[in-house]
Order: C-alpha cells, then sequence, then structure tokens
C-alpha cells in the first residue's frame, strides 16, 4: 500500500530528504513524497521528515507559519536528522530553539564543536546488520533519553540515533550518501 | 564506532555542510551585537568582516582579511556557523581562518586579490569554500578547484541587484542550454566554457550544478531575495543590504521571511511594508573599472 510522506520545507537540506523518500518508495505504487510549508499540508501524511538545516532558524520559521501546534500534534510517523533531532526533542541546551516535544530526550547542539571537527564514521546501528557510513554535520547528540525511548546508535560523544514508537530521529544523515536502510527501517516500523 | 574509521574534511561533509544552509539568509556582520541580531532574524550563518562590502568600497586602498580577533569575537557570540573571507589566492588567509575555526571560507572578490593567476586549492582544507561566479564556466572551475558551494558575484556593496541577476540568468540558462546536447557536443562546450569535461556531462545530467548555487552581490529589499530565489537561487547573502538600511532589524526579518516564502507575493508585500529606507546604492554602469569587483579571478 502506498505510503504520503512529507518534508518540512521551511529551510535545510529539503531536496536531499525529498529525493531519499522518492527512491525508497519507487517499488510502493500510490506512494507519494510532498512538501510541508503549511498546516493544511500535513492533512493525511503517514509520516514527516525534518530536515537538517539550521535549527534556530527552522524553529523560528515554524512559529512565523503557524506550524507549532500542529506538528507538536501531528499524529503520523517522524524522520528526523540533525536540525530536526534537535527540534523533535522535549529539552535543548539552548532557549532560541522551541522543540516540538515528540521524543522524550535531552538534545544538545552542535556538540562536536566547529564545521572541521564535522566527519563521517563507521556506525553500529541497532537492527542494521552491516554498520552504517553516518555524515556528522555540525552535529547534536541526545545526552539523555526517557527510558522509553529505543537508542540505536551511541558514539563517545552521546546518543545519536534513536526510536520511539514511529519516530526515529539521527543526529548524522541518513538522506545523503545514497544508503537506505534506515529510511526502509523507519517504512516498515510505521505499519502502513 | 571505530576510530580509525573517522573521516575529516570529505567532499561528502563538505557539499553536506552547504545543503544545510538551502533556503537561508547569510548575513554580514561586523560585530557581534550585529552576528546576534542576525541570529534572532534567522540567518542560517553570518559573515565576519571588518567592513560591509560597502564601506570597503568606500575606503579604497588594499582590503585584507579580518583582524582574527574580530572574528573570534563574532564566533563567540553566536551558535550559528560563521564564514570569513580570504583573498583571492591567499592560502595562508584561508589558513588562518580554518585554524580560528570558521564553518567556511568565502574567497571572494570582494577583498582585494592576493593572486591574478591561480585561486586557492581548496582540495586540501578541511573547511569548505564557497567561491563567487559570474557564468557556468566560472563555476565549474571553482568546483574542480574544490569550492563546496557557489554564489553569484553580483556587484558587491552596490545595492543593486542587477549584476546578481545577470550572474543568475548565465549560470541557470548555461545549464539549461547543456540539456539535448550529444556527449560530442558536451566536450565541445567543455571547451569553449573552459571548463572541466566531467563537470559539464554531471551539469547536464542533473539539470543543476553538483554544489548548492546562493546568491549574491546587490541584494537589498525582500523583493530583491526573492527574486534572486525565483531565478533558482539555492539561498542569499546580503551584504551591505541589512546593516546599510535604516532598520536593519527589520530588514533582516523580513528579508529571511521573504526567501522562505519567495513565490508567495502577498506575504512578501506583507513584510515589506514600512521598513524604512534601504540602502541607497549605486548605479553599476557609473563604476570606474577599477572600481568593479566582479572582474576579479575568473
Amino acid at each position: 500500500m502506498g505510503v504520503k510522506v512529507g518534508v518540512l520545507a521551511l529551510q535545510g537540506d529539503v531536496a536531499e530528504h525529498s529525493a531519499a523518500f522518492r527512491e525508497v518508495l519507487a517499488e510502493r505504487p500510490g506512494s507519494s513524497v510532498a512538501s510541508v510549508r503549511h498546516v493544511e499540508d500535513l492533512a493525511d501524511l503517514d509520516a514527516l521528515a525534518i530536515p537538517g538545516g539550521e535549527s534556530t532558524t527552522i524553529s523560528r520559521l515554524i512559529e512565523k507559519n503557524g506550524l507549532y501546534e500542529s506538528l507538536v500534534g501531528f499524529e503520523g510517523g517522524i524522520f528526523a536528522t540533525c536540525a530536526g533531532m534537535v527540534l523533535s526533542a522535549d529539552r535543548v541546551d539552548d532557549a532560541r530553539v522551541r522543540p516540538l516535544s515528540l521524543i522524550p530526550m535531552h538534545v544538545a547542539r552542535n556538540a562536536f564543536g566547529r564545521q572541521v571537527d564535522s566527519r563521517e564514521a563507521m556506525l553500529e546501528v541497532a537492527g542494521l546488520a552491516e554498520p552504517f557510513r553516518a555524515v556528522f554535520i555540525r552535529a547534536p547528540v541526545a545526552m539523555d533519553v526517557d527510558p522509553q525511548v529505543q537508542v540505536l546508535a551511541r558514539i563517545p560523544e552521546g546518543i545519536v540515533a534513536v526510536r520511539h514508537g514511529r519516530h526515529m530521529a539521527f543526529a548524522f544523515h541518513p538522506e545523503l550518501g545514497g544508503d537506505l536502510r534506515l529510511h526502509r527501517m523507519f517504512l516498515e516500523g510505521l505499519g502502513v | 564506532m571505530k576510530l580509525e574509521e573517522l573521516r575529516f574534511g570529505t567532499e561528502l561533509i563538505k557539499r553536506g555542510f552547504a545543503s544545510m544552509q538551502k533556503g537561508g539568509v547569510i548575513m554580514d556582520v561586523v560585530n557581534a551585537e550585529q552576528a546576534q541580531l542576525a541570529e534572532e532574524a534567522g540567518a542560517v550563518a553570518v559573515m565576519a568582516l571588518e567592513r560591509v562590502p560597502a564601506d570597503i568600497r568606500a575606503a579604497g586602498g588594499v582590503a585584507r582579511m579580518a583582524d582574527p580577533q574580530k572574528i573570534v569575537e563574532i564566533i563567540d557570540a553566536v551558535s550559528i556557523p560563521v564564514m570569513g573571507k580570504a583573498r583571492i589566492g591567499h592560502f595562508v588567509e584561508a589558513q588562518i581562518l580554518e585554524a580560528l575555526g570558521v564553518d567556511m571560507v568565502d574567497e571572494s572578490e570582494v577583498l582585494t586579490p592576493a593572486d591574478e593567476q591561480f585561486h586557492i586549492d581548496k582540495t586540501g582544507f578541511g573547511v569548505p569554500f564557497v567561491c563567487g561566479a559570474r557564468n557556468l564556466g566560472e563555476a565549474l572551475r571553482r568546483i574542480n578547484e574544490g569550492a563546496a558551494m557557489i554564489r553569484t558575484k553580483g556587484e558587491a556593496g552596490t545595492g543593486n541587484v542587477v549584476e546578481a541577476v545577470r550572474h543568475m540568468r548565465a549560470i541557470m540558462g548555461g545549464i539549461r542550454a547543456l540539456s539535448g546536447l550529444s556527449s560530442q557536443e558536451l566536450v565541445d562546450c567543455a571547451r569553449d566554457i573552459e571548463a572541466p569535461v566531467e563537470l559539464v556531462i554531471e551539469c547536464a545530467k542533473r539539470g543543476r550544478l553538483p554544489v548548492v548555487n546562493f546568491s549574491a552581490g546587490g541584494i537589498a529589499t525582500p523583493a530583491d531575495a526573492a527574486l534572486m530565489m525565483q531565478l533558482g537561487a539555492d539561498g542569499v547573502f546580503v551584504g551591505s543590504g541589512i546593516f546599510k538600511s535604516a532598520n536593519p532589524e527589520a530588514m533582516a526579518r523580513a528579508i529571511v521571511e521573504a526567501v522562505n516564502h519567495y513565490d508567495d507575493a502577498k506575504v512578501i508585500a506583507e513584510v515589506s511594508k514600512g521598513l524604512g529606507e534601504a540602502m541607497k546604492g549605486l548605479d553599476v554602469h557609473l563604476l570606474r573599472e577599477d572600481e568593479v569587483l566582479q572582474t576579479r579571478g575568473r
């Protein structure tokens, strides 16, 4: 059966998220990928990707576009990367970001330092047979998560991949680099 | 995680950084206070400078990299990425900016070029670079040197969008002109525009540049910013346009919203109300040849 995925299109790597979901959904007829900028764009979606970008900018635009309450109440699955992970948390170390409280966890922005400290790493992820080449770009980490949140991957700096019901959040960018195993894991978890 | 598997400064990381800036506004700032104002207004990054381009133009003389102390002051003031400008070909200024921890280096024609033959070899750096371009050939030469992001040059410090429009049309039109060409014709075209053939083929295949393409050089109003977005820019740099306007805070917020809603004239109309004077601006046709910045570094 087809899956309707939206990508929050306020700022960041929206096109990369759309392209990755289009590719992974190509084998499911009736599926669609659409941009979300207004409240009405959220209707009937099975899932919403919250992309990477600047979390302070995206947070501000969520407020400006009147999307905050609708995102907090979104009933589909959330696929959040980098800035998206910051926004989907319920606690953030920075008052400039108003998080959406979709996943009970405490997230720190820019946990790695400057851009030159951004890195690629082979990461063991729970549920994947082989390691995942994870791209961290000025990435956040979760410092702690509530017990009901499943930790999928962790590095010395902190937790970098989590699952909470139908939601998944990553400090790195599964939408870059062409490996779509985490997208498939997410779609299976949606139960659509 | 296996530590020996860690990799820094790869093409994917550098171009990925630029992708995270898409749909955003990058603002020129000259001190911590302006940087904080830009961040509050919703900028995705700031460009740390000693002077905005309009003042560089007015000051004359040799324009160099900003004082490292100024850059550190700005880095410490905000949580969004901070960029810094190095002179064209001045790889030591770029090394210094990297050592200071800037998140991206702009090899910029706004500063006085240090090398009239070579640009910086950007492949050797861990920090990503953005470079200016006036047409497809320039853009692809910069990408070939390792630029992770391109911006149209426009004519910085003029508050006049005409050159930014010219350059964006040249790049987008140059890419559109590739579609339908045979592989033989693409090789011929690459020779014509003096660009590496593999990059020309990649543009033809993707219908766009292989890296993020922003607009810069003359954007002074929300309407200018939306114009550049509708012409195909992935985002905009605003230099003098914000802090040379009557109300920088209102102008900064309005430009951020205009970029977000670039195809919605009602929103752009709303945010454009009551902003006060935009920067005064210059007629680019009245500039003397030695006052034109865009011809630096081809």
